[in-house]
């Protein structure tokens, strides 16, 4: 370490003698494992070195670890995407903060503080949300790796690295590397989007957040959790109308916790804290820094594997218990052929540009290999014909005897869906 | 890399590039035009552009809620069908399940809500709770109560409160319709 040197803030590009030892170790020459591909030596090195592009999302406690093991990894082009500001709480296991960056970007601090411990390494952050980027961002890096809280927030990646596949050109196959934690339970997973199960085929698979009945909450309160969620799922909108609530607001916590604690009070039950109360309202799963460290080191891995073909990449979920002992269950998750996203087919159509939206439905209706029942038709911003509710129909009645063409234009697409299709249809309309 | 960049070369079953449409949006559309609402239920978009925002009207054709309209609104959010829809009373009625504040208990709204569920399986939920009114997860206590001791005076209170009466210092709102 020793000899890295910070000339004039900018990193320097010479890496310190021997960093590579341990690593060229795997690179320099073929295990037995390699995929026939592996390009033992120089260019696995200079493509993982000078030419990989990796993408971070999320720079918290997984992303600080995952931030770490790469840069360390030798992946040396990094970019970090991060929305959220350092709180005080995070410094216990977020170790890239110290208590002076309370208050600043993730990303920013993050990124400086990779760049200065690990020289030579370039971390490009971003402070804002993923939905800001576009296409064009997105197909510029050839990994993504994602260590994110929010279930939206990787439905909403998830489809747009989907989507990004382009089968003319392979370059747009965007390995994602989805890790997440929840207390002693974490899992960490390799999505080749449109090849394997995406992150919206295991929707289902997710715990949901513990919500307890309503009518309890209202009437036979036990536990402290029960007296937060009456506060702020009843007492809120009661007392504040429309107001919305903000989990992110110190007075709104704090009036949730005082009304919790009357009620608490009223109930005699214990144990109504302010910690208490924002943990419940933010619905806060204690975060450990030993489960973040082992499914960053897993997200990593696989990351080096796959950018540098040394070895196989899991396929294709990992999951880690380690609410007694340590218990790791590998296992394919099966892609599933009703996927919103990844499922579903997509047809080329090619049609008249006098044929009329009933003409196009009732060529759906026969068409024997799709065996189709009463489709509903759409494209991205409008409705072309629904079969239900009676308002929706009545109201698109009208496009029935319109011109496809006046609708939709060449190579746009409608979405279709019917009860008797257990996935969505997509036509991409062509006009002869 | 280069595994998998070939990988995808010899993926025959490649996907044509879709267009953007949210793993939500598909879903509301399949759920909403997959609906199969009884005479007794009716769906009203005040925006007919949003699918994720609209009321559910309920007219109970038996039982002792029979003759009433009941207004509910339906909100989706985006993290559907992650999230369940919201589901909330806009009049006050005096029903055991629904509170003053047009809170509704059933299960399936909170609690029980699974992603395989969908928007049917709410309104046949909706529908059941004024067939029948469930006395043992009270929302609104007194009418719970009153539904246990005297199953005679819950009904005349009902029928009292559809038209538009005060029961106990609350003012309910007149929801008949014949
Ligand atoms: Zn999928």
């Amino acid at each position: 370490m020793a000899a890295a040197a910070v000339l004039d803030g900018t990193p320097a590009v010479v890496d310190w003698p021997d960093r590579y030892h341990h690593v060229d170790q795997i690179l320099d020459k073929p295990g037995p494992r390699t995929d026939p591909s592996f390009l033992a030596g120089n260019e696995v090195k200079d493509f993982l070195r000078n030419k990989c592009k990796i993408l971070v999302i999320g720079a918290g406690g997984l992303g600080c670890e995952i931030l770490a093991n790469l840069a360390l990894s030798g992946f040396k082009d990094i970019h970090v995407i991060d929305m959220d500001t350092i709180d005080i709480s995070n410094l216990n296991r977020q170790f890239l903060f110290r208590p002076k960056d309370v208050g600043k970007p993730k990303a920013i601090v993050a990124a400086e503080f990779i760049m200065k411990r690990v020289p030579g390494v370039i971390v490009s952050p971003y402070y804002g949300k993923i939905q800001d980027k576009d296409d064009d961002y997105y197909m510029q890096f050839n990994l993504v790796i994602c260590g994110l809280d929010s279930v939206e927030a990787r439905r909403w990646i998830n489809a747009t690295l989907v989507n990004l596949v382009d089968p003319e050109n392979p370059e747009s196959l965007k390995p994602l590397i989805d890790g997440g934690t929840e207390g002693f339970k974490g899992q960490a997973r390799v999505i080749l989007p449109t090849v394997s199960s995406c992150y919206e085929c295991s929707l289902d698979m997710l715990n949901k957040p513990t919500a307890f009945p309503i009518c309890t909450i209202a009437n036979t309160p036990r536990l402290p959790e029960h007296c937060i969620e009456w506060a702020s799922v009843l007492e809120w909108p009661r007392v504040f109308g429309d107001k919305k609530l903000d989990t992110d607001d110190p007075e709104h916590i704090s009036w949730l916790y005082t009304t919790a604690s009357a009620r608490a009070k009223e109930f005699k039950i214990e144990g109504v804290t302010w910690s208490l109360t924002q943990g419940v309202v933010k619905n806060i799963i204690p975060a450990i820094a030993s489960t973040n460290a082992i499914i960053a080191a897993s997200c990593c891995n696989e990351a080096f594997k796959i950018a540098t073909s040394s070895a196989a990449y899991l396929n294709n979920y990992f999951m880690l218990i380690g609410v007694d002992g340590v218990y790791s269950y590998t296992f394919e998750h099966e892609k599933r052929d009703d996927c919103p996203v990844c499922g579903g087919e997509a047809l080329d159509i090619s049609i008249s540009k006098e044929w009329t939206v009933d003409r196009l439905i009732e060529m759906l209706i026969e068409k024997q290999d799709i065996q189709i029942k009463k489709p509903s038709l759409s494209t991205t911003t409008k409705q072309i014909y629904f079969q239900a509710p009676p308002q929706l129909e009545e109201l698109t009645r009208p496009n029935l005897e319109k011109k496809v063409s006046e609708l939709i234009e060449d190579g746009d697409h409608i979405t279709v869906t019917a009860s008797t299709l257990p996935f969505n249809l997509t036509l991409r309309i062509k006009y002869v | 890399m280069s595994q998998i960049l070939s990988m995808k070369k010899n993926e025959d079953a490649a996907k044509k590039r879709k267009p953007k449409t949210s793993a939500a949006q598909i879903r509301v559309q399949k759920d909403l035009t997959e609906l199969e609402l009884s005479s007794t239920m009716k769906t009203h978009f005040p925006d007919p552009t949003d699918l994720l925002n609209f009321t559910l009207t309920i007219t109970p054709d038996e039982g002792m809620y029979k003759g009433g309209a009941f207004n509910f609104s339906v909100n989706i959010n985006t993290n559907y069908p992650h999230e369940p829809p919201k589901v909330k009373c806009t009049q006050t009625i005096y029903h055991p399940n629904v509170d003053l504040e047009g809170n509704v208990c059933l299960n399936i709204l909170r609690e029980d809500w699974k992603p395989v569920l969908n928007l049917n399986s709410v309104l046949v939920g909706m529908q059941y709770l004024f067939l029948e009114p469930n006395a043992d997860d009270p929302l609104n206590k007194e009418a719970a109560e009153e539904l246990r001791r005297n199953r005679d005076q819950f009904i005349f209170n009902v029928k009292s409160s559809m038209r538009g009466g005060n029961l106990k210092g609350v003012q309910y709102d007149k929801v008949l319709v014949q």
